[in-house]
């Protein structure tokens, strides 16, 4: 059953303020969701003032910058800083993005930087992705043939054949997805999501693989495909400008089509 | 590490719904609100089945203020219900998934629901007043 508002435990209470410094003219407020798995305490809102001049362009530099020189015991993750680690997804001003992607001018007033939604924090910005791994890993995201590979060369494809996983093999795991859909909110534990989905797909759709209805009669499941209600939430954030809730639905019309073939 | 006590991140105080979120909620609310308003319905016909008084005091319910208001949210209902019904059967069938393309039919389908009631109690009065 959906629970609409947050356990005791969870409720984000007033953090520390930090001042802007000294001569600083061109200043941000950044509001960051902060979590110490050691205090006992609750999470809270910590807020930064950052001077614009002396940081670089995008919010996952704010955040470095908070790190470096406000407060070392921010902890995020990142990696590549250009979008295609999928490491620094979060929530920033009310939607799921990469921090290196986004840029601080796109923002009007304070940045407000939060974990990815409904998902349990390991520390301050950092989630818990184990669920999400292991839905991974149960979609099988490999090839599955019968037939033996050819002995002297790979598995060949033809152009279009392999246009047909164009806007799917984009995809990068990074949540964003999967974490702004209120119905993996409400029913994470069994719905599969949009990011595991458009991977499902994925595979669906590729020419090589060999075990389609192997695969569509694991998904053909009240839960882990027909809890999508094409809210389009995932499709709306996607930071690589993907479209999961198509992918969803090519899987649904896959379903529809086998049955009355 | 112990993880059991690991605080939920805030999900619904701090998303930004978009419009199609919106219109989602909208549908589920109108749903469950069309299938009272069935009830509705078959109360009107037990008391229509039931003669001259009870139908007459049905009217009169109806027809009051309150009635009319419970009948132009329950149309109100009934063609948002159906017009995003049918974006639905579009989005079943594979089409409309682009950003743009859902943006635009959520604008359609708003319009669509207001100016259907409109229409539909435009008619009515204009039929009661002729009649």
């Amino acid at each position: 059953m959906a629970e609409f508002t947050l356990p005791k435990n969870s409720v984000v209470q007033e953090g520390k303020t930090y001042p802007a410094p000294e001569g600083a003219t061109n200043v941000q407020e950044v509001h960051v969701y902060r979590w110490d798995p050691d205090s006992g305490e609750n999470p809270r809102l910590d807020k930064y003032t950052l001077d614009l001049d002396t940081c670089g362009p995008m919010v996952l530099d704010a955040i470095i910058k908070i790190k470096n020189e406000i407060d070392p015991t921010l902890t995020f993750r990142r990696s590549c800083r250009e979008g295609i680690c999928g490491s620094c997804s979060m929530n920033i001003n009310g939607r799921n993005t990469l921090a290196c992607t986004k840029d601080i001018s796109d923002i009007d007033g304070p940045i407000k930087i939060y974990p990815l939604p409904h998902m349990p924090v390991v520390k301050d910005i950092v989630p818990d992705l184990t669920h999400f791994y292991a839905q991974y890993a149960s979609i099988k995201p490999w090839i599955q043939s019968t037939t033996p590979p050819p002995p002297d060369k790979e598995r060949l494809q033809s152009k279009e054949d392999r246009a047909k996983l164009d806007g799917l093999y984009e995809c990068i795991l990074c949540a964003c997805c999967s974490t702004s859909c209120p119905s993996y909110w409400w029913n994470g534990d069994r719905y599969l999501g949009p990011a595991i989905l458009l991977q499902a797909y994925r595979w669906l759709a590729d020419s090589r693989d060999e075990n389609a209805g192997e695969r569509l009669d694991e998904l053909e499941d009240p839960f882990k495909l027909y809890r999508c209600h094409t809210i389009m939430n995932c499709t709306e954030t996607c930071p690589k400008g993907l479209n999961p809730a198509k992918a969803i639905a090519e899987i649904k019309k896959l379903l529809v089509e086998r049955k009355i073939a | 590490m112990s993880s059991n006590n690991r605080p939920l991140s805030p999900h619904l105080d701090v998303y930004r719904l978009p419009l199609s979120a919106l219109l989602s909620i909208v549908h589920r609310g109108t749903g469950a609100f069309l299938s009272i308003g069935s009830v509705v319905l078959v109360w009107w016909l037990m008391a229509l089945a039931g003669g001259e008084a009870s139908f007459t005091s049905a009217q009169s319910f109806l027809g009051s203020f309150f009635g009319r208001l419970i009948l132009l949210g329950w149309s109100f209902a009934l063609f948002f219900h159906l017009a995003n019904g049918i974006r639905h059967l579009v989005w079943d069938a594979g089409y409309g998934f682009e950003k743009e393309a859902v943006e635009k039919s959520s604008l359609v389908v708003i319009a669509a629901a207001v100016i259907l009631t409109l229409a539909v109690w435009l008619a009515a009065f204009i039929f009661a007043a002729g009649a």
